[in-house]
C-alpha cells in the first residue's frame, strides 16, 4: 500500500467547499483509491452527498450522548457511503455557545487513537471557513494533512479568506512540513474570474490547479444528496471533477510555502484586473445627494 | 486574646479556647440560619440507606470527589523521572502551582516545575509567545538539560500546537536546535493523572527513538539483552524503586528504569540545593530500544506507552501493580524467563519470609472484610494479596478505572473462594463509596488521605495506601511493592487491626478481658 494521503480543503464559508471535495473525491474513489473523509465543520454536511444523508450523527454529539468521547467506538461514528468512502463528521456546538475548535481537536484524536486512518489511501478533511483558531488548524499540524486545497472563487471576500487561509498555512509551514497544493477556483461567474484567481495564485507561491466551471448538474445532483458522479457520471461537469482529482492524485510533494499578501497588494490584484476602481477620495463620507450635486 | 508569644497554642487547641467557642456559637445562632439539628441528622440518617443509595447510583451529570487528579500532574511526575529535567507546563500559573504543591505536601520534598504563565492576551492570542520566552527563560535560568512539555486545559482549548511552537521557538534562537524538548498534550479534562503519566512518557520515548520530531533519523533497534521497566505513577515511588532496583541486583541483568522520580523525591538535606537529581539519562531512553523486552508494572498507567513499544518489535510484559506472594512471583518469574536467569537464593530467601510472616498473621486477617479505592492497577494489586490472606475485599471502586479494569477486578474475585461476595465499581466516586460503606458495611478503609473524611463519616478506619498521602509522613520511602514491598502492607493492615482491637477492649473492667499483651 501506497504511503498515507492527507489533504484538507478551507475555503469561506458558503464557496462550495463540501460540494467540491465531496465531488473530487467520489472521482478519487472511482480510480480506486480508499478515502476517509473527516468533516471539521459544526454544521456537519461534509459527507451528505455521499451518505445521502442529511445530516451525519457527529463525534461529539453522541460523545455527549455516552457522556465522553472514551465511551465511543469507532463503529457508532464511521459511516460509509458511496463507493466505500468512509465518513466522519466531528460536529460542534450550537452557534454561540462553547469552542468548535476544540471539538476538531477531540474528534481527530479520537479517529487516530482508533484506527479510523489504518487501511485507506486518503484523508481529506473538510474545515470550516477560516482559519479562527488553534483548533481549526488541527488539520495542518504536524503528521497530518500534508496539502491545503484552498476552495475560492473570483469574488474579493473569497480571494480575501484565501490570503488569510495562506497565512495560517504558513505558520505551520516553516515548522511543519505542510503546504498549500493550490487554489481550486469554483466559477462565480465574476469579470476576468480565471485571470484574477490564476494571478492570485502566482502571487501567493502557488498555482490554480483548476477552474470549476459553473454548471447546474451540481445543483441538481445536490437536490438529490448525490455527488455528480454518481448522479449524472457522463456529464461534462463529473469530467472536470474526475480532471481536478488526477491532479490532485498527481499533486503530492509539489506543495509550496504560501506567500501571503498585504490587503494592499490584495486590493492592486483587483485594480490591475479592472474589477476594482481606484480609490476617489473626492467621494468619501458623502452621502448620494451631495454627489449628485 | 489566647494566643500569646510566651505560650503559643498550638492550631489543634486553639480555637477550642472559649473566645473562639463563644464566637462560633455566635456565628451559628445569628448569622447561619440553618436547619433544626435534629431535621440535620433525620437527613444524614437517610443519606445511609439503601433507598439514597438507588439514587446516588443513578447520579448522571455531578461527580463528587473524584479519585482522581488530572492529566498534567501526571506529566510532571514522569518528567520527573529523567536526569537533569524541567517539566515545563504550557498553561497558566494556577495550574502548575497545584502540581508542585500536591506533590511537595505528598514527599515533603520541593519539586520544580515552571508554567509558560499563559494569561488573557494569550488566551485570545495563542500562547506562541509565552512558549518562546517561556523556554529561554528556564534554559537560562535553570540550565536543564532537557525541558519536557505538557498542556493544561486553557492551552489545550485554544489548540496550541506544542509541535510547532516548540520549533518556532527554536527558530527564534530562544533554545538551542539540538537541545531537547519532548512533548505532550495532556489536556486536564480528559482522563486521570495517569493517562498523563502515560502521554508524557511517550512523548519522550517518541523523542529519542522516532527521530526527534522529525528533525534526526528515527533510531534503529539492535536487540540486547537488557530488561527495561517502567513503574507507572505510584505514589511510593522512593521506596518502590529501590526495592524493584534490588531485585534486578539479585538477578545480576542489565537493566533500565525508564522514568524513575525516586531520587528528585528524596534529596538529602547536606546544605545542597538540587534542584534536580537522579533521574533516567537520555542515554539510557536511547538504548532502551535495543531491550529484549519492557516490563510495565502498571498497565493502565502505560497503555499508550505499552502499544508504542511493542510497535517498536520489542516484548511488553503488562503486570496490574502485582502486590504479596503470587503477585510477586509475577514479576520475580518474568525477569527469570526474559532473563534466562534463574531465581536468586536472597529472592527465595525473602519470599520464604513473607511466606513466614503472612502464616504468623493469617488468622487475624482471615475473613475480614475491606473497602478500596484508588489507581485501577494498584487496586488490583492489592485485590489480589487480601484475596490471598483470606480476607474479602467486598468494595472495589476506581474513579480512572473503566469496564476493562472491572473485568480483571472481576476475574481475580472468580479465582478466589473469598471474592464471591465481592463487587468492583468502575468509573465511581466517593460519594458513591460513601453510600455503600453504609450499606455493605466493611471493617476496613484503603485509600488516600481523602479517605479519612469517610473514615470519620462513616466510622471505618482508613488505612494509607494510596496517593497522595499528605496526613502521614514517610510513607513514600517505603516499598510497597516486591516481596519486601509485601511485607510493609500486610504490617500497615495488622497495625490499624491491632489497634481497632485495643480500642474496642479497652474499657476497664468491661471489656478489658480481651484487652490483651499477646496478639
Amino acid at each position: 500500500m501506497a504511503a498515507l494521503r492527507q489533504i484538507a480543503f478551507y475555503g469561506k464559508g458558503g464557496i462550495g467547499k463540501s460540494t467540491t471535495s465531496q465531488n473530487t473525491l467520489a472521482a478519487l474513489a472511482e480510480m480506486g483509491q480508499k478515502i476517509l473523509i473527516v468533516g471539521c465543520d459544526p454544521k456537519a454536511d461534509s459527507t451528505r452527498l455521499i451518505l445521502h444523508a442529511k445530516a451525519q450523527d457527529t463525534v461529539l454529539s453522541l460523545a455527549a450522548e455516552a457522556g465522553s468521547v472514551e465511551d465511543l467506538e469507532l463503529e457508532d461514528v464511521l459511516k460509509v457511503g458511496y463507493r466505500d468512502i468512509r465518513c466522519v463528521e466531528s460536529g460542534g456546538p450550537e452557534p454561540g455557545v462553547g469552542c468548535a475548535g476544540r471539538g476538531v481537536i477531540t474528534s481527530i484524536n479520537f479517529l487516530e487513537e482508533n484506527g479510523a486512518y489504518d487501511g485507506v489511501d486518503y484523508v481529506s478533511y473538510d474545515v470550516l471557513g477560516d482559519v479562527v483558531c488553534g483548533g481549526f488548524a488541527m488539520p495542518i499540524r504536524e503528521n497530518k494533512a500534508q496539502e491545503i486545497y484552498i476552495v475560492m472563487s473570483g469574488e474579493m471576500m473569497a480571494m480575501y479568506a484565501a490570503n488569510n487561509i495562506s497565512k495560517g498555512i504558513l505558520k505551520y509551514a516553516n515548522s511543519g512540513g505542510v503546504r498549500l497544493g493550490g487554489l481550486i477556483c469554483n466559477e462565480r461567474q465574476t469579470d476576468k474570474e480565471y485571470e484574477l484567481s490564476d494571478a492570485l495564485a502566482k502571487k501567493l507561491g502557488t498555482k490554480l490547479i483548476h477552474f470549476v466551471p459553473r454548471d447546474n448538474v451540481v445543483q441538481h445532483a445536490e437536490l438529490r444528496r448525490m455527488t455528480v458522479l454518481e448522479y449524472d457520471p457522463d456529464s461534462k461537469q463529473a469530467a472536470e471533477y474526475r480532471e481536478l482529482a488526477s491532479k490532485i492524485h498527481n499533486n503530492a510533494g509539489n506543495g509550496t510555502i504560501p506567500t501571503p499578501i498585504t490587503m494592499d497588494e490584495l486590493e492592486d490584484l483587483l485594480m490591475e484586473f479592472g474589477i476594482m476602481k481606484k480609490e476617489d477620495e473626492s467621494i468619501i463620507g458623502k452621502k448620494a445627494k451631495e454627489v449628485a450635486a | 486574646m489566647p494566643q500569646s508569644a510566651e505560650k503559643v497554642i498550638d492550631h489543634e487547641m486553639l480555637f477550642r479556647q472559649p473566645e473562639y467557642a463563644d464566637m462560633f456559637a455566635k456565628k451559628k445562632s445569628e448569622f447561619e440560619f440553618k436547619h433544626p439539628d435534629e431535621k440535620i441528622s433525620e437527613v444524614n440518617e437517610w443519606t445511609k440507606t439503601t433507598e439514597y443509595q438507588t439514587l446516588n447510583f443513578q447520579r448522571q451529570a455531578l461527580t463528587v470527589n473524584p479519585a482522581k487528579a488530572c492529566q498534567p500532574l501526571g506529566a510532571v511526575f514522569a518528567a520527573n523521572g529523567f536526569k537533569g529535567t524541567l517539566p515545563f507546563v504550557h498553561g497558566s500559573q494556577g495550574c502548575v502551582a497545584y502540581y508542585r504543591s500536591h506533590f511537595t505536601r505528598h514527599f515533603k520534598e520541593p519539586t520544580s516545575c515552571v508554567s509558560s504563565s499563559m494569561t488573557e492576551d494569550a488566551a485570545v492570542f495563542g500562547g506562541l509567545n509565552n512558549m518562546v520566552d517561556g523556554l529561554a527563560n528556564s534554559y537560562r535560568l535553570y540550565k536543564p538539560e532537557m525541558i519536557a512539555v505538557s498542556t493544561t486545559c486553557m492551552a489545550e482549548v485554544i489548540g496550541d500546537d506544542l509541535d510547532a511552537f516548540i520549533k518556532t521557538s527554536k527558530q527564534k534562537g530562544s533554545i538551542p536546535a539540538e537541545f531537547d524538548v519532548p512533548f505532550a498534550h495532556t489536556p486536564a479534562f480528559v482522563g486521570s493523572h495517569i493517562t498523563g503519566y502515560d502521554n508524557a512518557l511517550l512523548g519522550v520515548l517518541k523523542h529519542f527513538w522516532d527521530g526527534k520530531a522529525n528533525t534526526t533519523a528515527p533510531l534503529t533497534r539492535v536487540p540486547n539483552e537488557s530488561i527495561n521497566f517502567i513503574g507507572g505513577f505510584d505514589g511510593f515511588v522512593v521506596g518502590n524503586m529501590a526495592a524493584i532496583r534490588q531485585i534486578f541486583e539479585a538477578f545480576g541483568v542489565e537493566y533500565t528504569i525508564l522514568c524513575d522520580p525516586s531520587d528528585a523525591w528524596n534529596t538529602p538535606t547536606d546544605g545542597e540545593f538540587r534542584m534536580f537529581d537522579g533521574g533516567t539519562t537520555k542515554d539510557e531512553v536511547e538504548r532502551a530500544l535495543n531491550a529484549k523486552a519492557t516490563i510495565v508494572f502498571q498497565e493502565f498507567s502505560c497503555e499508550k506507552t505499552t502499544k508504542f513499544i511493542r510497535a517498536h518489535d520489542q516484548e511488553v510484559v503488562a503486570l496490574n501493580s502485582p502486590i504479596g506472594v503470587a503477585g510477586t512471583d509475577e514479576l520475580v518469574m518474568a525477569i527469570s524467563r526474559l532473563t534466562g536467569k534463574p531465581v536468586p537464593e536472597s529472592l527465595t530467601k525473602e519470599r520464604g519470609r513473607l511466606v513466614d510472616a503472612l502464616a504468623d498473621s493469617q488468622a487475624h486477617l482471615h475473613g475480614k472484610k475491606f473497602a478500596l479505592y484508588g489507581d485501577p492497577d494498584l487496586m488490583l494489586g492489592l485485590t489480589q494479596f487480601l484475596l490471598e490472606l483470606g480476607a474479602e475485599p467486598v468494595t472495589v471502586l476506581s474513579t480512572n478505572g473503566g469496564e476493562e479494569w472491572a473485568a480483571k477486578v472481576q476475574a481475580l474475585f472468580d479465582a478466589s473462594p473469598f471474592g464471591s461476595d465481592c463487587k468492583v465499581y468502575p468509573k465511581k466516586d466517593l460519594w458513591h463509596l460513601r453510600s455503600l460503606l453504609f450499606t455493605a458495611p466493611v471493617d476496613f478503609l484503603i485509600g488516600n488521605t481523602y479517605g479519612k473524611y469517610l473514615e470519620r463519616d462513616c466510622g471505618v478506619p482508613l488505612i494509607r495506601l494510596g496517593f497522595p498521602v499528605f496526613d502521614r509522613h514517610h510513607y513514600h520511602r517505603f516499598p510497597i511493592w516486591g516481596y519486601e514491598g509485601s511485607l510493609r502492607v500486610l504490617v500497615m493492615l495488622l497495625d490499624e487491626l491491632f489497634e481497632q482491637l485495643d480500642q474496642s477492649t479497652i474499657v476497664t473492667a468491661k471489656t478489658d478481658i480481651s484487652y490483651d499483651i499477646i496478639r
